[in-house]
């Protein structure tokens, strides 16, 4: 019963969800403040009605009912409770209900916190969100629903991938999709501005926040994912451009190019119509990303979801939204210029040019993403684009990024003085050099990325540390700390975002130059050297769990004799899915971590492990922590809990970390 | 992400066997070297976006024999990579060549920097002249040596 309550309460949120997109929009037109004014209990109702149903479903997965297909197929009786809830959203169906849902939270967040928004701005961003939510919520009743019952309810269900039953990868779609669903709401004011006709440095006030909101939590879902690809899949490696890897990463780069071009709009109004443009963009990526991953076009390893019916309709709304958003813009953008003036030396250009980079980046990695399906199609060409090419096309742009980021931020706003700005920053470039030359004298192997890498995010980390130093005024030493303190709190936003993209950046250049890797048949009992450690086989053994059988080792970890961890990796098989998944032994520590994995065991005795020392890995979630953090502390910031009322966001998205 | 999972619909419950195993280990250190830089550029060609090096499939592992056993017959990087693509064509290759219609994947981040970047350089053109004629012959190497930085 509560199943089917949770299915009609999907059908009247569709209902809802039409009359949202519709009447505010003629009365926005018409200036009839009644017809506007539906927008915000329509708002409310649609996340009450959806927000039910995905409880309903929740329901239906934690007891277990397997009469409702969508939970045969992926749960289990035995399955521990944190993996049937986060089973819900480990499908098709049920991952495009929590879209949905997080959809219409978004858009009542407007009505509930949008009450300094002009009205009929107000109105018309909650008609766009409302069509966006016809339009999936129709995708998702008519091709995918979640709530199909089954003639014939088996004794039990046939297991989540087992994969997915992992505390990282249970929250990282969540947290992936607040990231993807947040850029609706600033296509939502894209749109509604262009409809408006008007873009003014309250406008960016407004969008702002939205889009720190989206890009933090995308920030975490993606760390989240590369980090789970780093402890699971058990070669130590923590990012693949794979196709749907690069379809997160996409939307990421262009939401960070947004944050920053809505800067310029909010402080100076100017890069309006880019704004808009990018905005729409930035939602668009989000839509191919969900289309890449949902249609299973682009080979890839996450498409577990291989429908063209699906892919179709997607594409569909895609092609709506997108062809409709940029019809508009073509129509109104040019009635958007911009009034500020600024000199080609000032922070305006330095803002340019890194939208400029991040925008083409993230160009480079569609072209590389689609290309073989377009090589196909078109040139009758089977072929593959790989982390080769990837790491070739990206990785100049974020070097050119690094390179400019320290001088971009000190630079002045409307004009600066190339020369006088940068004083600052000769101490910071000559420690750099030195730094880096240390990395290429104590290194042992002979590669150049690790003390470039260095060199680079010392630039950016000290760069940004020195600017932070800067604001605290020319006073005397003293007071500077005091000063510090009291600076706003995007300024300090700002600098943990840089420092945390300087230290991703030195640690992923850190470890792809020094990591160690050792492969080798172990005996039990058995020692064999790694690095400055000494590891010793103990044992193997056989290690039942909730719902998988698992081979476990005990390998004991020594330096210098001493015993400093006892890693035990493990090969899993579960059962019912009929899948092996395999754990690695990790001893995790700031400076290195020691990543062992078992193997199989050998015909002459012994058993496979891998042995891997990966220096400086966990600074690579380090830093995107520090991006995110930096996201939650702008958002923090008094103009906007002034002017957008973001207010409720910015607790959320720290303390979610 | 799904990798193992889905080589295990390849292989049905196959155990994963992991990767490049000790006994495929060539002898010398630096001949094992390149093997393993060049089997980091082969596709395994029943997996979905994985490397022959880090693929647990059967013919992942018979690639990286085959690919050890031409280096140690002698042959250069390319001849091996060569030997590979006749067998297996050139959706084994990782790293897409640079030749025919691939020039456009290869061209198409340049020639987007280059069109941006004029863009750009027009529209801080546009912007810093809009205002006081003072601030334009004020900047005028100023404006080169940001469409530098721009270009870098």
């Amino acid at each position: 019963m509560i199943v089917e309550l949770g299915h009609f309460a999907l059908v009247l949120a569709l209902a809802v969800a039409l009359i949202q997109s519709v009447v505010p929009l003629i009365g926005a037109q018409r200036r009839w403040g009644t017809w506007m004014s539906v927008a915000e209990p329509a708002a409310t109702t649609q996340v009450l009605l959806i927000g039910f149903s995905f409880a309903a479903l929740t329901y239906a997965f934690v007891t277990s009912d397997f009469s409702l297909r969508l939970v045969v197929q992926n749960s289990h009786t035995l399955k521990p409770l944190i993996y049937k809830i986060s089973g819900v959203w480990g499908n098709h169906e049920g991952s495009l209900l929590l879209w949905v849902l997080i959809l219409a939270l978004y858009g009542a967040c407007v009505a509930w916190f949008g009450g300094n928004l002009p009205p009929s701005l107000r109105a018309r961003v909650l008609a766009v969100q409302g069509m966006i939510g016809v339009a999936f919520l129709a995708f998702l009743l008519f091709t995918s629903n979640p709530f199909l019952r089954l003639a014939i309810p088996p004794m039990n269900g046939r297991d989540l991938n087992p994969l997915l039953q992992d505390p990282g990868l249970a929250f990282h779609p969540p947290f992936l999709y607040l990231g993807y669903v947040g850029l609706s709401m600033a296509f939502s004011f894209a749109v509604a501005a262009l409809i408006e006709g008007r873009v003014d440095a309250a406008w960016g006030r407004w969008v702002r926040p939205w889009t720190l909101v989206a890009w933090v939590f995308l920030t975490i879902g993606i760390a989240l994912g590369s980090w789970w690809a780093y402890y699971e899949l058990g070669w130590g490696g923590f990012w693949f451009w794979d196709p749907v890897e690069n379809a997160s990463f996409m939307p990421w780069l262009f939401a960070a190019a947004l944050l920053h071009s809505a800067i310029v709009v909010e402080k100076r109004e100017a890069l309006k119509s880019w704004t808009i443009l990018l905005a729409i963009l930035a939602f668009g990526f989000s839509l191919i990303g969900t289309f890449i991953v949902r249609s299973g076009v682009i080979t890839s390893v996450h498409a577990f979801a291989n429908d063209p019916e699906r892919g179709v309709f997607i594409l569909l709304i895609l092609g709506l939204f997108m062809g409709g958003a940029l019809m508009l813009y073509a129509a109104r953008a040019a009635a958007m210029e911009a009034s500020g003036v600024f000199a080609p030396v000032s922070r305006e250009s330095a803002l340019v040019a890194n939208n400029l980079l991040l925008a083409v980046s993230a160009f480079v990695v569609f072209v590389g993403t689609v290309w073989p399906l377009v090589a196909e199609l078109v040139f009758a060409r089977k072929l593959s684009v790989g982390p080769p090419f990837f790491n070739m096309a990206f990785t100049p742009f974020v070097v050119a990024l690094a390179v400019l980021l320290p001088v971009g931020s000190v630079l002045p706003w409307k004009r600066g003085d190339l020369t006088r700005a940068a004083q600052p920053l000769a101490g910071v470039l000559v420690l750099s050099m030195a730094l880096g030359a240390l990395a290429w004298t104590v290194q042992t192997q002979r590669s150049i990325l690790g003390p470039v890498g260095l060199v680079l995010a010392a630039w950016v980390v000290l760069g940004a540390l020195a600017d932070l130093w800067q604001r605290a005024g020319r006073g005397p030493l003293a007071l500077r700390p005091a000063r510090l303190t009291r600076l706003p709190r995007s300024d300090w936003g700002k600098a943990a975002a840089h420092i945390g993209f300087g230290v991703t950046v030195f640690a992923v250049a850190a470890v792809t130059a020094w990591k160690t890797e050792d492969i080798r048949v172990v005996r039990i009992g058995e020692t064999y050297p790694l690095g400055p450690y000494v590891v010793q086989l103990r044992d193997v053994r056989d290690v039942p769990g909730p719902n998988y059988m698992a081979t476990q080792a005990e390998l004991v970890l020594q330096r210098d004799g001493q015993e400093i961890a006892i890693l035990r990796p493990e090969k899993r098989m579960y059962p019912v899915a009929r899948m092996p998944t395999t754990e690695a032994g990790i001893d995790h520590s700031l400076l290195r971590d020691i990543y062992l994995v078992i193997g199989d065991e050998q015909a002459a005795g012994g058993w496979a492990v891998r042995s891997y020392i990966e220096p400086f890995v966990n600074f690579i979630w380090i830093g995107c922590f520090l991006m995110a953090l930096g996201g939650g502390l702008s958002l923090s910031d008094r103009r906007f809990r002034v002017a957008a009322g973001a207010r409720r966001k910015a607790p959320g998205a720290v303390a979610a970390e | 992400m799904i990798r193992a999972g889905l080589l295990a619909l390849v292989l049905l419950a196959a155990v994963p066997a992991g990767a490049v195993q000790p006994d495929e280990v060539l002898a010398d250190p630096a001949l094992e070297a390149r093997a393993r830089a060049l089997s980091q550029g082969l596709r395994c060609p029943v997996c979905r976006n994985e490397s022959i090096d880090e693929s647990h499939a059967d013919v992942a592992r018979d690639l990286r024999l085959v690919l050890r056993e031409r280096l140690v017959a002698g042959d250069s990087d390319e001849e091996v990579i060569d030997f590979i693509v006749a067998r297996y064509g050139e959706y084994v290759l990782l790293n897409p060549t640079a030749r025919g219609s691939n020039l456009l994947l290869w061209l198409a981040g340049p020639a987007m920097l280059g069109a941006g970047g004029l863009i750009a350089a027009l529209y801080l053109r546009r912007r810093s002249s809009a205002g006081d004629p003072a601030a334009e012959t004020l900047s005028e190497t100023d404006a080169r040596r940001l469409a530098e930085l721009l270009k870098q």
